[in-house]
């Protein structure tokens, strides 16, 4: 095969530019900054800051209130990317299935994905609203008095209803048009093999469904990791209390709020260590064993 | 600038980015006197020789309204002790099938004032004012039994908790479901427009075990600061717009309209001529509470990174009245933490 090339070695770099320096305005300059500052101490006005060495980073490891903001943060992303994944790969194979008003059944799936993350909590409020939510009301229905805002678990669990609700779509997009890919031969061939949908389903559509599925893994770990911000925010309505928060909320709270730059970016600089660690793995450990077609 | 109350430290701790009040002022020949403001309002923006630094504008103090067919209807009056809410208010109040009492921001309300009222020492170094290493001194007796009363109030439905929010606590009595409330004299005007029934207010509770001779609260709300670095000409605009917002007028319409406190004796003295606390006893209730005698321990408080000891708090009160933890842990969990803040910030002064 012919490799198309450049003649001038200074053209790619320059396409390239646009590209680069956003990353290095966006990423790598605050990224930088973060790293250093949280070697200091800062005054909240940025007059002054004094070295404090890995003062910041020990701070974080003797606080069991961080401790335990991370063990939330892994239960919320497990349950919610879970969650999420799961019923929209269900959603997934039965739209598939549709033949009749398929359109219009796909568009009302994916119209959630079209709501902002701030809209999606407040609209969380207003279902779970402790007198008038309609949710509330259901709960109340069974016996569970359920509180937002008030208990620890109920509102843990509002909050993941939300963040599962709101990634839905984009997962059932991606599910949808990955088994649409799966070609038709591969399909039938199936079919006159194995008469159970549900073993067809799991032997050949499932693994031929990997490639997006681990893809969309990723994806949905960052969303609950870091995406869910604006959910979290608005459903706190402002005071974080004694609420369930995630670690990225974490950082906005001591950061922004309490004006401890030095302190939330320690924090924000663990974050991006484990992203990095969560890239690798997913370059090195996982992609080589699945194979895209 | 405007920063409120819990943020106080951190501006005023900043050195350098702001021109004190009463400098500004006096640079620009407009005349000064801090007896003209109101005692409670005084010395809680002033730094430690009692110069004031910001110029307290939307001030507040925390007071309780009560709606008045709910109470007429259990046959009791507002409660001046938390001894009598107890024994005869709350009980008659929910026997008349009302939540007795809500409240809209505890470590404002009952933290922070709960010190103040009692005249008890809330840090050391004289409540911050002198700077250094200041500690908390909010791990005490009296304020572990007063929320060991609130949780059992609360387990006995005598008290409510709706979380965290201002707003969540404050419906249900709007709603009239909830008999009183505990919140911000500047509430008033807000209250006038949401609530249907007959309402009034009166001074924060106190235990009278404590100290049965209760003085004023600190103020809430906020103050507004003049930034350094700027221009002369730019100086002397914001000293006239301080000038004007002081006036007695613009201070009234403030308070008509809103139930802030007003912030100078001479707008008070403009509130009672109007006839204004005539026709709603319960506006004047904030500003007599402000002059109530002051104690040792009532002219403010000045701690660092406040805004997150603030967090903290209602984060453990939270655990203490859903049965999280017990008060003692919550409470030194509140000390250690808040000393750990208060320690990271005195390193941020050097």
């Amino acid at each position: 095969m012919k490799r198309a090339g450049f003649t001038n070695p200074w053209l790619p770099i320059l396409l390239l530019v646009p590209q680069l320096s956003i990353i290095a305005v966006f990423f790598y300059w605050p990224a930088a900054w973060a790293i250093q500052s949280s070697f200091y101490l800062q005054d909240p006005f940025g007059f002054g800051s004094t070295y404090v060495g890995a003062e910041n980073y020990t701070d974080i490891a003797e606080s069991t209130e961080y401790r335990k903001v991370a063990w939330f943060t892994v239960y919320f992303t497990a349950i919610v990317t879970f969650l999420s994944l799961s019923i929209a790969l269900l959603l997934a194979v039965k739209a598939d299935n549709v033949l009749r008003g398929a359109k219009t059944y796909r568009t009302l799936l994916m119209w959630v994905y079209a709501i902002a993350p701030p809209v999606a909590g407040f609209l969380g409020i207003m279902f779970f609203d402790q007198s008038h939510g309609p949710l509330t009301r259901f709960f109340g229905f069974f016996g569970w008095d359920f509180k937002l805002g008030v208990d620890y678990f109920d509102t843990a669990t509002a909050m993941i209803i939300v963040a599962v609700w709101k990634q839905i779509p984009v997962n059932f997009i991606f599910f949808l048009s990955g088994l649409q890919s799966i070609p038709r031969a591969v399909r039938e061939a199936a079919l006159i093999d194995n008469g159970s949908g549900f073993r067809r389903f799991w032997d050949v559509t499932f693994p031929l469904l990997a490639p997006t599925a681990f893809f969309l893994l990723i994806i949905n770990i960052t969303y609950a990791m870091f995406d869910t911000f604006g959910i979290i925010d608005t459903m706190m309505k402002g005071e974080p209390g004694a609420n369930p928060m995630t670690l990225v909320y974490k950082v906005y709270i001591d950061g922004f709020r309490g004006n401890d730059l030095g302190g939330s970016s320690a924090q924000s600089v663990i974050l991006m260590v484990l992203v990095l660690v969560l890239t690798i793995f997913q370059f090195r450990l996982i992609e080589r064993r699945i194979h895209y077609t | 600038m405007q920063v409120f109350d819990a943020g106080a430290a951190t501006v005023i701790g900043a050195e350098g980015a702001i021109i004190p009040v009463e400098d500004l002022l006096a640079a620009n020949d407009i005349p000064f006197d801090i007896n003209d403001y109101i005692a409670g309002v005084r010395y809680f923006y002033a730094d430690a020789d009692g110069k004031m630094i910001g110029m307290p504008f939307n001030s507040s103090t925390p007071v309780l309204y009560y709606n008045e067919d709910a109470l007429a209807k259990a046959g009791v009056t507002a409660p001046k002790t938390w001894e009598e809410f107890a024994e005869t208010t709350a009980p008659a109040l929910k026997e008349a099938g009302y939540i007795p009492l809500s409240q809209s921001h505890l470590p404002w309300i009952f933290t922070e004032n709960f010190h103040s009222r009692h005249d008890l020492p809330f840090a050391t170094n004289d409540n911050g004012y002198d700077g250094g290493d200041t500690q908390i001194l909010v791990n005490n007796d009296a304020i572990k039994s007063h929320f060991t009363a609130l949780k059992d109030w609360k387990d006995q439905g005598l008290f409510e908790w709706y979380g965290t929010g201002w707003g969540d606590n404050v419906k249900p009595f709007e709603e009239g479901k909830v008999a009183m409330w505990l919140g911000s004299s500047g509430s008033f005007g807000g209250l006038l427009q949401t609530a249907d029934f007959p309402f009034s207010a009166t001074m924060l509770p106190y235990w009278e075990g404590v100290n049965p001779d209760p003085k004023q609260t600190f103020i809430g709300g906020a103050a507004l600061f003049a930034m350094s670095g700027k221009s002369d000409e730019e100086n002397k605009a914001t000293a006239e717009f301080f000038r004007y917002l002081t006036t007695p007028e613009v201070q009234y319409g403030w308070h008509k309209d809103t139930g802030y406190v007003p912030i100078t004796e001479a707008a008070y003295g403009v509130a009672k001529e109007d006839g204004h606390y005539d026709k709603f006893p319960a506006a004047e209730v904030g500003i007599q509470q402000l002059s109530l005698p002051a104690g040792d321990h009532t002219k403010g408080y000045r701690m660092g990174f406040y805004v997150q000891i603030r967090d903290v708090m209602n984060r453990e009160y939270g655990r203490i009245l859903t049965g999280e933890t017990d008060v003692d842990t919550a409470f030194a969990n509140i000390e250690a933490e808040s000393n750990k803040l208060l320690e990271r910030f005195a390193k941020t002064q050097n």
